[in-house]
């Protein structure tokens, strides 16, 4: 009943070639936005904003690059990390050379920075193929991490090594540095989110995002009906990376406040392709599912002890945390191997029916 | 213009200036390479038998030696405390495939990759928990100490190493080739289905290829610990071995050793002779820029299975 499409008649091009053909993704999306936009920062309090919202925004970013590139293009990445870090630190670089630059423009330009980054190290993707370029990608993530670490030029010769979000305005509004509220920083990460996410839908159902999935498939196939594998996987490592580059930018100058390459370290890069792969491959809205899951889950496991009034030693919460949270990824792909965006599928296929199943 | 000169020029002036140098460093660097390859191994059985790209040997590796140490810590004999983690090492390869291949069967590599990273936050976790987070040393008696060949400076624990590594592949080696389970394990590497159709018993093989790879992990865990201490980071160098390994094929038995070894050797000329130069703590990606231009002329490694596609 809730999810019956029938009756929706659609009479012209546009509608027949819409986002959300159906009228009730339409509305719950629209119902999702409007309540992003205006009830939480209404609601939530500076806690969850820091500690939930305004990771799980920029980590949807993150995944949403990747899932562009591994889930769509398949090209296999562990190097996510790597160019969240060039984001990161491009955008350091430049707005402390340019202080009166707008900041968003900033995030832009060194997402392309990053996507040059990015197509300089899918070069190698031509000739390698699956776990031979997922670990010839993690290069990219030692090296970019090292280059950082050892090049003092890049977080302009701080004695502490760190790079430091300075205060930013965008339209007289406080938007990065300390004295930026945590409502200011979620809105303005959330815009982002939801402008490059309406973009990546957009490019998926295109003819770009059509020659990746045919790449995906089976490239020789797409080589032969007339797709060309180098310019179509060079693009998707530059727009996985620029997507990536702005989520580090955002990391650090929204959320972070200030860090070290620590901040970009191989965990990233896992945490990232836990999100898409719990998410689900090849899904926009897997993403942000993912994403969803991978932050909150920590979070809960390292409340949950207290919850329920049980006081254990830091160390051995940490332990038992990784084993849940290992054994969790374990059981969560046994149970759904196509992830959150494969079961909300199957969801909408009950709720149409429902409450008459035949 | 200087700086070109300190990186195409000088190190090979300094290479052609003192050889005995350069072939101490080579050998050096070709004993670190055992140590990887011992790691690489055990990554190489289990992919080659389940198509599994198994992040988790890393983590294997810590947990054989953190069981190891904390037995001989409880005053366990050291030949007891061994045979006691192997068989901790073969419950682990039963667990695994109860749990976690037989419910997998049949999806993808990257899922199953994906949940060998999840069994590697659990066996962190676990070693951890029930042995103790901190730095243990592994002291199996053999000395640590140097020695002099001809104006060449070796390290005793190393050669050691290398012993062990020879050993453990030809045993590997007999084992594949002579015995009945390693025929069967070879014919499951080439080809499940049929495999399965000449009534070879998957999942019995699976718990075998796991324990092997189990064992494996334990002699590296061994050699690693008693060379740099049972600690955490011992699980991390999982991400030393993955070079080697694309090095050399993810099938190749021998390709990761020869990879071990290159790597070995490159790294350590690197570092000595590069490393000044442009900044040093390179080790963490040189070798993985290093079997990148590898893979460019050969895309499956050194000796991994010639990729073929068909439409």
């Amino acid at each position: 009943m809730i999810y019956l499409e029938a009756g929706q008649y659609k009479t012209t091009y546009e509608d027949d070639q819409a986002i959300f053909p159906i009228a009730q993704d339409r509305y719950l999306v629209l119902a999702a936005v409007l309540v992003a936009f205006v009830a939480v920062p209404l609601v939530a309090n500076e806690y969850w904003l820091q500690a939930l919202l305004i990771p799980f925004l920029i980590f949807s970013l993150a995944a949403i690059g990747l899932n562009l590139l591994t889930g769509y293009a398949g090209q296999l990445s562990l190097g996510t990390g790597g160019f969240m870090a060039v984001g990161a630190y491009m955008t350091y670089k430049i707005t402390t050379a340019f202080p009166e630059l707008n900041i968003l423009l900033v995030f832009i330009f060194s997402g392309l920075i990053a996507a040059a980054v990015g197509i300089v190290f899918g070069l190698p993707s031509l000739r390698i193929k699956g776990f031979y370029l997922a670990v010839a990608t993690l290069a990219a993530q030692f090296f970019i991490q090292w280059l950082f670490n050892k090049v003092a030029w890049f977080y302009n010769y701080n004695p502490s090594g760190t790079i430091t979000a300075p205060p930013r305005e965008v339209f007289g509004v406080m938007v990065t540095g300390p004295e930026a509220t945590a409502t200011v920083r979620y809105l303005v990460a959330l815009s982002l989110l939801v402008l490059f996410a309406l973009a990546a839908k957009n490019l998926v159902r295109g003819r770009i995002g059509r020659s990746w999935m045919a790449i995906r498939d089976m490239d020789i196939a797409a080589e032969i009906i007339g797709i060309r594998p180098l310019p179509t996987k060079l693009l998707a490592f530059a727009i996985s990376s620029f997507y990536c580059g702005v989520a580090g930018a955002m990391m650090i100058f929204l959320w972070l406040g200030s860090a070290e390459t620590l901040a970009f370290d191989i965990n990233v890069s896992f945490q990232v392709l836990f999100m898409i792969i719990i998410g689900g491959l090849g899904s926009i809205l897997g993403s942000l599912l993912g994403a969803a899951f991978i932050t909150l889950v920590p979070i809960f496991l390292i409340n949950a002890p207290a919850l329920v009034g049980v006081h254990m030693e830091v160390a051995l919460e940490r332990h038992i945390e990784s084993i849940v949270f290992g054994a969790m990824i374990v059981y969560f792909l046994i149970v759904e191997p196509n992830g959150f965006a494969r079961f909300w599928q199957i969801t909408k296929q009950k709720l149409r029916r429902w409450p008459f199943p035949y | 213009m200087e700086l070109l000169i300190q990186v195409f020029v000088a190190p090979f002036l300094d290479m052609a200036g003192s050889p005995v140098f350069l072939l101490e460093v080579i050998i050096n660097g070709l004993l670190t390479g055992v140590m990887y390859s011992l790691v690489a191994l055990g990554f190489v059985l289990i992919f080659k038998a389940s198509g599994v790209f198994n992040f988790a040997q890393g983590a294997m590796v810590l947990f054989a030696a953190l069981t190891l140490v904390g037995l001989i810590e409880r005053g366990v004999p050291g030949w007891l405390a061994i045979v006691i983690s192997l068989g901790v090492m073969v419950a682990l390869a039963y667990a695994v495939e109860r749990w976690m291949l037989r419910p997998l069967v049949n999806q993808a590599p990257i899922i199953l990759f994906m949940a060998t990273i999840g069994l590697n936050f659990v066996l962190e976790g676990s070693g951890q928990i029930a042995w103790g987070s901190n730095v243990k040393e592994l002291d199996i008696g053999i000395p640590d100490a140097s020695f002099d060949v001809g104006g060449i400076l070796l390290n005793e624990f190393d050669i050691y190493a290398a012993l062990v590594a020879a050993i453990l592949v030809a045993g590997l080696a007999v084992f594949f080739q002579k015995t009945a389970v390693g025929r069967a394990l070879r014919a499951v590497a080439d080809n499940h289905q049929a495999a399965l159709a000449v009534g070879i018993p998957l999942k019995t093989i699976w718990i075998i290829v796991w324990s092997v790879a189990g064992a494996v992990a334990l002699v590296a865990g061994i050699m690693w610990g008693a060379k740099s201490g049972v600690q955490f980071s011992l699980a991390l160098i999982a991400l030393k071995a993955l070079p080697v390994l694309i090095l050399g094929g993810f099938t190749s038995v021998p390709g990761a050793i020869i990879g071990g070894l290159i790597i070995g050797v490159g790294e350590k000329i690197a570092e000595v002779y590069w490393g000044p130069v442009i900044g040093g703590a390179i080790e963490n990606w040189f070798a993985y820029m290093l079997a990148l231009v590898f893979l460019m002329f050969r895309p499956q490694g050194l000796f991994g299975e010639v990729i073929i596609e068909r439409v």
